[in-house]
Order: C-alpha cells, then sequence, then structure tokens
C-alpha cells in the first residue's frame, strides 16, 4: 500500500517538474491570436504556419481559410480550447480569459497597443516565443532601419503642425477624435517629419472642440480612415473643414484623408503607414 | 431673498407674480446665454472679432466667437429650454413625479437613429442637414407614433397608463437593439456611438440650430396654451372633464408638444439627461406647483443650467472637451439634494 502511494507520489513528482518544462523549451506549433496587429506580426516574422486560428476582425490574406475564434469582447472560449492550442496571444485586457487558460496549462502571451517601439519590441519577443528570433530580429531591425532613414531625410525640412483625425460624426466637424501627445498615431505623425498640434496633451486619444481645433491652427489636417470609401466620399469629408475657414490647412488646401486597414493596425505594416504621412506633409522631398 | 420675496406675493395678484417671476428667470437666463460666448478656454479678443474691416475668413477671433462659441450657446438654451418643458409638460400628463422627456421612449428612438447612421454609415444627409440629427430626429417620431398608436388603440381617450408603459418598454427595446448594433459595430464606430449618447453640443456651424428650431418653435407656442388645462388635469382626467377641459384634446396637445421638444432637442444635442427631470423640480421648490409659472420658469432655467454645464464642458479639460451630459449630472445632481434637504 505504502509502496503503491509512495510510486505514485514520485510518479507526480516527476511529471510536475517535467511537463511544465518540456511545454516551455518545445517551439508552439498551434498559436491562436485575437489581436490583428499580433497577427501580421506572426505572419510577417514567418510564423504564419503556426497559426492555427486568429480574430474574427483579421483581415490578412494570409490567414482567410483559418477558424476565427471570437475578438477582444467576445472571444469564443469553447472554439479556442478545441483546437488545443500550445500558445493563445491575448489582449492585456482580457484577463478572464488569460485565467482560464492558464487554468487549462495552455501559454498565453498578452500584448497591449503601445508606442511606435513597442511595434518593434514585440516582434521581437514573438520571435523568441514562437523560435524565429533571426526572422523577428530582420524585420524589427528593418522597421528601425525605415525610421531612422527617414527621419535623416526630413532632419532639415521644418515640420507642419499636424492635427490627425480617427474618428468624428459623419458630414460635420463634431466630436473629433484625434491624436493626443502620446502612443502609435503621434508617433507616426512625429516619425513622419510632422508636429502633433496636440502634444501637449498627455493622452492617446484626444477630443478638441471646435474652438480649440481653430485656436490650434494646425498647418496640416491628416484624417484616417480603415474602412474602403469612395472618392465622392473623401471629397464630401475633406470639404466639411472648409468652415473653418481661417484654418491654414484649409486654407493651403492641406486637408487629406487617407483609407487603409493599415492605419489602425500597429503592426508590421508600419513603415507603409508613415510612409504615405511622410509624403503629404513633405511632397518634395520623394 | 428671493424665495421670501414669493411668499409675501402669495396672495397678491397672480398675473403680477407670474409677470416677476418670468422676468427674474428670463432675465436670468439671458444674461447667461449673453455671456456665455464672452467664456473659452482660449483668450479672444472681443474687438477684432467684431472689427468688420478684417474678411471673416482671416479673423480667428471671429470664427472662435461665432463658429465655435455662440452656436453652442445657442444650442445649449434651446436644449436645456426644450428638455425642461417637456419634463414639466409629461410629469403633469402622467401625474407622475419622475417623469422624464426620455421616459416616452423619444430619446431612445433617437439614440437608435443616430447610432444605425454612426454605425452603418448610411449617407442620409438632405439639404445640408448631416445624417445624424436627421436620422435621430426620424428615429424619435418613430418611437412618438409607436407609442401613440399604442395608447389609443383600444380606448376612445389616451390612455396614459400605456403611453407610460409602451414607452418604458420601447426604451428597453430600442436599447436592446442598439446594444445589438454596437456590439456587431468596430470599435472607433462604437465609441463615436457612445460619445454621441454623452451629449455634445458643439455644433460648429448654425445649420443644427436652424433645422431643430422650427420644431421648438411649435413645441413652445403649444406649451403657451397648455399650462391652464394641465393645472386642471394634474387633478385627474374626471374631475378635469368636469370643469370643462378637453381632456383628450390637451392630453394630444401635451404629448406631441413634449415628444416633438424632446427629439428636436435630442437631435441638436444628443440625450442629454438630468435636465429634464431635475429643472421642473427645483422650479417647482423655488416658486410652487402652479404651471402658469413652473412652465416658463422651466425654459428659462433649463437654458440657463445646460449653457452654464457646457460653459463647464468646454473649460475644465481645456483644451479636451468634456460630454456634457456627465456635467448637467454631476453639476445637477448634489446641487438638487441639497435643495431638497433644505427645503424639507
Amino acid at each position: 500500500m505504502t509502496a503503491r502511494l509512495s510510486t505514485f507520489l514520485m510518479a507526480a513528482v516527476l511529471l510536475y517538474f517535467t511537463l511544465p518544462s518540456a511545454a516551455q523549451s518545445r517551439v508552439p506549433q498551434r498559436i491562436i491570436s485575437v489581436v490583428p496587429a499580433v497577427t501580421e506580426m506572426l505572419y510577417a516574422i514567418g510564423a504564419g504556419r503556426q497559426v492555427i486560428a486568429v480574430s474574427s476582425f483579421d483581415q490578412s490574406p494570409e490567414a482567410a481559410a483559418l477558424p476565427r475564434v471570437g475578438a477582444l469582447l467576445d472571444p469564443d472560449m469553447e472554439r479556442m480550447f478545441s483546437l488545443q492550442p500550445d500558445l493563445v496571444i491575448l489582449y492585456g485586457s482580457q484577463i478572464d480569459e488569460e485565467g482560464q487558460l492558464t487554468r487549462a496549462q495552455i501559454p498565453v502571451f498578452t500584448y497591449r497597443h503601445g508606442d511606435l517601439g513597442h511595434v518593434t519590441s514585440t516582434i521581437r519577443l514573438l520571435g523568441k516565443q514562437t523560435g524565429r528570433t533571426y526572422d523577428a530580429d530582420m524585420v524589427a531591425a528593418a522597421i528601425e532601419r525605415d525610421v531612422t532613414g527617414l527621419r535623416v531625410r526630413l532632419r532639415d525640412r521644418p515640420r507642419p503642425r499636424t492635427l490627425l483625425v480617427f474618428g468624428r460624426e459623419p458630414d460635420t466637424i463634431r466630436n473629433v477624435y484625434a491624436s493626443g501627445g502620446i502612443g502609435f498615431l503621434h508617433d507616426i505623425l512625429e516619425a513622419a517629419g510632422g508636429t502633433n498640434v496636440l502634444a501637449n496633451v498627455q493622452r492617446e486619444a484626444a477630443q478638441p472642440s471646435s474652438e480649440t481645433i481653430l485656436a490650434l491652427a494646425p498647418d496640416v489636417i491628416i484624417e484616417l480612415r480603415a474602412e474602403a470609401t469612395t472618392e465622392n466620399k473623401i471629397a464630401g469629408d475633406t470639404k466639411a473643414w472648409e468652415q473653418f475657414s481661417t484654418l491654414p490647412a484649409v486654407r493651403s488646401g492641406h486637408v487629406y484623408v487617407l483609407t487603409g486597414s493599415e492605419l489602425v493596425i500597429p503592426g508590421p505594416r508600419v513603415t507603409d503607414i508613415i510612409g504615405r504621412i511622410a509624403q503629404l506633409l513633405h511632397p518634395d522631398a520623394f | 431673498m428671493i424665495l421670501r420675496a414669493y411668499t409675501k406675493l402669495d396672495r397678491r395678484d397672480l398675473r403680477w407674480r407670474i409677470g416677476v417671476v418670468n422676468i427674474i428667470f428670463g432675465a436670468t437666463s439671458l444674461l447667461i446665454c449673453l455671456l456665455a460666448p464672452l467664456v473659452g478656454p482660449t483668450p479672444i479678443s472681443l474687438r477684432a472679432a467684431f472689427d468688420s474691416s478684417i474678411p471673416f475668413t482671416e479673423n480667428v477671433d471671429a470664427q472662435i466667437f461665432f463658429i465655435a462659441r455662440l452656436p453652442r450657446a445657442l444650442a445649449g438654451a434651446l436644449v436645456g429650454a426644450g428638455l425642461a418643458g417637456a419634463g414639466v409638460v409629461l410629469q403633469a400628463l402622467l401625474r407622475n413625479p419622475l417623469a422624464t422627456p426620455f421616459t416616452l421612449g423619444v430619446s431612445a428612438g433617437a439614440s437608435l437613429g443616430a447610432i444605425l447612421v454612426i454605425i452603418l454609415g448610411i449617407p442620409l444627409s438632405v439639404a445640408g442637414i448631416p445624417a445624424v440629427p436627421l436620422a435621430s430626429f426620424v428615429g424619435s417620431l418613430s418611437a412618438v407614433g409607436i407609442v401613440y398608436t399604442l395608447a389609443r388603440f383600444r380606448q376612445q381617450g389616451l390612455s396614459t397608463g400605456i403611453l407610460l408603459l409602451a414607452g418604458v418598454t420601447l426604451n428597453s427595446l430600442f436599447s436592446a437593439i442598439i446594444m445589438f448594433v454596437q456590439y456587431l459595430a468596430d470599435y472607433t464606430q462604437s465609441f463615436q456611438a457612445i460619445r454621441w449618447v454623452m451629449g455634445n453640443l458643439d455644433v460648429s456651424s448654425y445649420s443644427p440650430i436652424v433645422s431643430a428650431l422650427p420644431f421648438l418653435i411649435v413645441a413652445f407656442l403649444i406649451f403657451t396654451w397648455l399650462p391652464k388645462p394641465l393645472n386642471l388635469l394634474t387633478l385627474g382626467a374626471e374631475s378635469a372633464a368636469t370643469r370643462g377641459v378637453d381632456v383628450l384634446r390637451t392630453q394630444r396637445l401635451a404629448f406631441f408638444s413634449a415628444s416633438l421638444a424632446t427629439g428636436a432637442a435630442v437631435s441638436l444635442g444628443g440625450p442629454i439627461g438630468f435636465v429634464g427631470i431635475i429643472i421642473p423640480h427645483v422650479v417647482r421648490l423655488l416658486v410652487g406647483a402652479d404651471h402658469r409659472i413652473v412652465l416658463p420658469a422651466s425654459l428659462f432655467l433649463g437654458a440657463a443650467f445646460l449653457v452654464i454645464c457646457d460653459i463647464a464642458a468646454r473649460t475644465l479639460l481645456s483644451p479636451l472637451e468634456l460630454p456634457v451630459g456627465i456635467i448637467t449630472a454631476m453639476l445637477g445632481g448634489p446641487f438638487f439634494l441639497w435643495l431638497l434637504v433644505r427645503k424639507r
């Protein structure tokens, strides 16, 4: 009886020490990512074949055929468990889901949106997690090289004071959401050779009133739209600003609307966004 | 001081009392509306703002005064007056002190309309009126239509019981649809929709005001006729009828004028809470329950209160904007509780 018990205990202790270390040393082969930005990073560093399911908002063409497991607010945990992942990438606020996965001994990688530097550091971290350190380093270094190259190229140019808008009510200038002085959008604007007019607001999203916009008098206004839109709609959106006719941006015709899903995804396509904004701010530098 | 003056006047001619209250409340709200555009986060030169020798397209002071501040003050006054007036009328019509302009489903209908446009991006703009206010007004009218039809369905008169229940049910139904639409929407659109519900008077042009004004004027004109029959109606439909009140006509006019005022106010500033329930009670605590005094005084006080709240909204967190719906409750709540305790 005692011999049996001690054998069982020994087996249990052995199992306890061997299992997690084995799991840690193994490279994950069944990754689920519910964060589109991270999914893009995984594909960029060549870990795409290890991805088995993605978020319902994911638009990457490589992931088109993969199963969807919900997103930030509605992750389908049952589906996730049934897919038997060995790494799940969650957003930092999904604390309950993280707890469930941890209890089931499924490794979790949590991510939160941060600034521009956070994109490359996340790519490197993902490289370590997925056994693709070298490729991740290459991708991150390429982003850093492009950004630095652009900074050098635009170094001696005047930096237009820019209002970077990412949301407002349709047809009118109401409820404007613009980039404040910290975070990803602020960083890409600065990297593209602009000065953020709301740089002194210590928040990622700022909501300036029409009085504030008039008083700030931006030289350039850039609106970012994640969803596809028509030329007509863009023309209408640009025209809506004309009621603020004292704004230098309006007087000189420097009001732009940029569209594309990459605009709101702080992922590996970040240099494309910076490039597009830089071309608007400094057309003669290219 | 003012309160004591009123009690002394109590036995004198009522008409005189109405006049005094109207002048005091009217003058106060007019003064506040006139001073409001002078206050703001940016220092501006008034001389430059009114200098017609500088072209408007180059005059920043003038644009801040005439585009950013003046329409806001006007919108605040109209929305405040509309919501407070609708609150008084509905509290009398439903004989329920907890009734608000939003009780009968009008604001939920308005919100549903606005949120559908924000999230589905329906290009609904007609004759220069932006899509969101238009859709919210259409939404509020649909809610009014549904509630009214239900209340008339089985009865000769207008059943206030069914009116109330239908309104409350419609509120939950519309809220559920709103949540469903928001749940399916993407992140930035949901945020825009939530922001709309918090209320915003930064209209940044006169066109929304001009398009809401005719409806508000019609509602206010009906309000001038309502006080006397409403006084009798608060005693109950039967006793009002025995005193010669055409009950159905009064109920119908009260319901439509209040709904029209609410719908126009919400399309202009969003569903700003608290004004429509608290202002009527504050006024009643100050000047008594006679609707001939309460209704006009509520219109004036509602206007003044919302304009003051909006000054706070645009200056407290400057250069950022604070949603005005947050301030109305935060400023009005404690004040009302204080008034409640002091009076009892």
